[in-house]
């Protein structure tokens, strides 16, 4: 009853083209991000900040990026944590060697590192596709999890192969403490979230969108596809070279390639699966379902008192994200973000059916 | 010289153990347009539940002969596959038919991603042993052509022979009985193949179980050398660039490409990793393979299906 969009008529073109067109949808956002900058930063506990809403931000973020490549462009990736890693060390580097860099401008020179990275690794998939193309980044993956390592000019030379960044600030505000931690992925993650959300609706997107559904009949009304394919590369390593600075800075603050490793590519995989492609509100869905389940399924035993040990709980975890990958490319490919749609659009006749 | 055949020699031992992990991707490439990325994980179930069936079985029948025990072993892990081959078809891929590639790809990672979790689950996630009666000691050979004498490992010369003896087998099952020819049909062509009365569940079943058997091997040989532990499941993931190099669809090509991936790894390693600083076993074969695929996307041996814009 409450979500009827009955009367709301659009009389111009700039309101029957924008993002949310339904009213209550508006306002729905609208308080979604008054919680999120404001309720949450006064509640929050320094746990909730540190193990699940600063992962939760950054990992959607990546998931994001990687969804414009997989589900908008349907070019499979297996190397997204290359390029995270690749835009990590790269603002590091900038960071380092650059005095008074500021962290924005390190944030957004590493992810223009994991761009170029990005469409040197993208340009195999204008001859190839599908899984030749996932097994070409997985030689991105590789072949940065092992510069990384043994390189030693990209770490500055760290004896321990391990590098650490302190003292962040932005215009002279730290980012020490996990709200502002927060604060910022929160804005950062917004600020993205709009333009590729925008960037989607634009010839560009359309393109992408065109590829991935059939590339010959692309190409044949005039798509050039290596504009589309090169820009969705370059576009999604953008996106996820800055989600890799952050992981690294603001998450971490001390890592090593290790965090950067294939494990994390096909955790974000099943980030941009579970919660849809070729949908940005899917990545938040996934994110958040990949972040939060293994926590809860370390919190259930505890509440029924049945001893579980970690490494049973990460099998656990390993079996139930195998099996729920597979029960979402059967039973609904198009992810949690479709069934949050499915229940909008049922809400929409509720309670009559028709 | 001498150290160069030697490197040689276990570039090529090590090459026959990819190849045999390769084989698993190109049976079910062949037969059903999958590309199985569970492999690997097919490989660290196998051997492990190898490793622990040998270490209980004695224990609940309650006798001490290691040959015995073996054998068991081995045909209850065997058994175990096949069930699991069947399982994968019915819960999973008789449900995806006719859809992408890409998707495929996507549920056999979902798939691998179970098995890891539930193989650790069921037998433990320490590092085991499997022990077969590999020997272990190395060979001297050729000792008057060289000063010094080639040093070879005896226990990769085994294992060698096996994965060589094992890809000969399925090489003649795949010609000679009247199930291998089903399953070549299969592989031509699904729906041509199912009109003339083959059964296609049955043969993806039997194509899973295959590859589960090869990888049951390739499980027992990598695990007797190295112990059987989740790192198994991870040279899986260098059989990828062998396929790859030698073509989707092409059993010869599995080989030669493990071969040459094989040999190239430990060759560049010795010769030219002091120039990159080491380490570069891990991403050579990726390279070589990415390198491959600009130049004929479609391997060695494979059949051209790639389409391009």
């Amino acid at each position: 009853m409450l979500y009827r969009e009955n009367g709301q008529f659009k009389t111009s073109y700039a309101a029957d083209q924008q993002i949310f067109p339904i009213a209550q949808d508006r306002i729905a956002i609208g308080l979604l991000l008054l919680v999120a900058f404001v309720v949450m930063p006064m509640a929050g506990s320094e746990y909730l900040f540190r193990a699940v809403l600063i992962p939760f931000l950054i990992l959607a973020l990546a998931a994001l990026g990687l969804n414009i490549l997989v589900g908008y462009c349907g070019q499979i990736s297996l190397g997204t944590g290359a390029f995270m890693a690749v835009g990590a060390y790269a603002a590091y580097n900038f960071m380092v060697r650059i005095d008074g860099m500021p962290l924005i401008a390190a944030m957004l020179l590493g992810g223009l590192t994991a761009t170029v990275v990005g469409v040197l690794f993208g340009v195999p998939s204008l001859r190839i596709k599908g899984l030749y193309l996932a097994v070409a980044t997985l030689a991105a993956q590789f072949f940065t999890d092992w510069a990384f390592l043994r390189i030693s000019w990209f770490t500055n030379n760290s004896t321990s192969g391990s590098v650490s960044v302190a003292g962040l600030n932005v215009f002279g505000v730290p980012i020490e403490s996990p709200v502002a931690k927060y604060l910022f992925c929160l804005t950062v993650v917004c600020v993205f979230a709009l333009a590729a959300k925008n960037l989607t609706r634009t010839a560009t997107g359309r393109q992408w969108m065109a590829i991935r559904d059939m590339d010959v009949a692309a190409a044949v009304i005039g798509i050039r596809p290596v504009y589309a394919k090169l820009t969705a590369f370059a576009v999604s390593s953008f996106i996820v070279g800055v989600a890799g600075v952050l992981w690294a800075f603001v998450h971490l603050g001390a890592w090593e390639p290790a965090a950067f490793s294939i494990d994390r590519s096909f955790q974000l995989l099943f980030m941009v699966i579970i919660g849809g492609l070729g949908s940005i509100m899917g990545a938040f869905f996934g994110a958040a379902f990949i972040v939060v389940l293994p926590i809860i399924l370390d919190q259930v035993p505890h509440w029924f008192d049945i001893p579980l040990s970690t490494a049973t709980t990460s099998h656990l975890v390993h079996m139930i994200f195998g099996a729920l990958i597979v029960f979402f490319l059967i039973v609904e490919p198009h992810g949690l973000a479709k069934l949050w749609s499915i229940g909008k659009q049922k809400l929409r006749l509720w309670p009559f059916p028709h | 010289m001498g150290f160069f055949l030697e490197t040689l020699f276990g570039g090529l031992m090590a090459g026959m153990l990819y190849s045999l992990i390769a084989l698993g991707f190109v049976l079910i490439y062949k037969a059903s347009g999958v590309f199985n990325f569970a492999q690997g994980a097919m490989v660290l179930f196998a051997a492990l539940a190898m490793a622990r069936f040998a270490e209980w079985i004695p224990k609940w029948l309650g006798f001490d002969n290691l040959i015995v025990a073996n054998l068991l072993a081995f045909c209850v892990a065997m058994a175990l596959m096949v069930v699991l081959a069947w399982v994968i078809e019915r819960l999973c891929l008789s449900r995806l038919v006719n859809q992408e590639g890409i998707t495929l790809l996507m549920a056999t990672l979902g798939i691998s991603y179970f098995l890891d979790g539930l193989g650790q689950t069921l037998f433990g996630n320490d590092i085991y042993s499997i022990n077969v009666g590999m020997p272990k000691e190395p060979a001297m050979i050729l000792e008057g052509m060289f000063e010094g004498g080639l040093l070879i490992s005896k226990e990769d010369l085994v294992a060698a022979l096996i994965a060589a003896g094992l890809v000969l087998a399925l090489a003649l099952f795949f010609q000679k009985t009247t199930t291998g020819r089903a399953l070549r049909a299969v592989a031509d062509d699904h729906q041509a193949a199912q009109s003339i009365g083959i059964p296609l569940n049955r043969i993806w079943v039997i194509v899973w179980s295959v590859a589960g058997f090869a990888a049951l091997v390739a499980g027992i040989i990598w695990g007797s050398k190295l112990g059987v532990q989740f790192s198994l499941s991870l040279v899986a993931l260098k059989a990828l660039p062998v396929v790859i190099l030698g073509g989707l669809t092409s059993v010869p090509g599995a080989i030669l490409g493990g071969l040459i991936i094989g040999v190239g790894e430990k060759l560049s390693e010795i010769y030219l990793g002091s120039f990159f600083g080491g380490g570069i076993e891990i991403w050579f074969a990726y390279v070589l393979a990415l390198g491959f695929l600009l130049v004929r996307p479609q391997g060695l041996f494979g059949e051209k299906i790639i389409d391009r814009v």
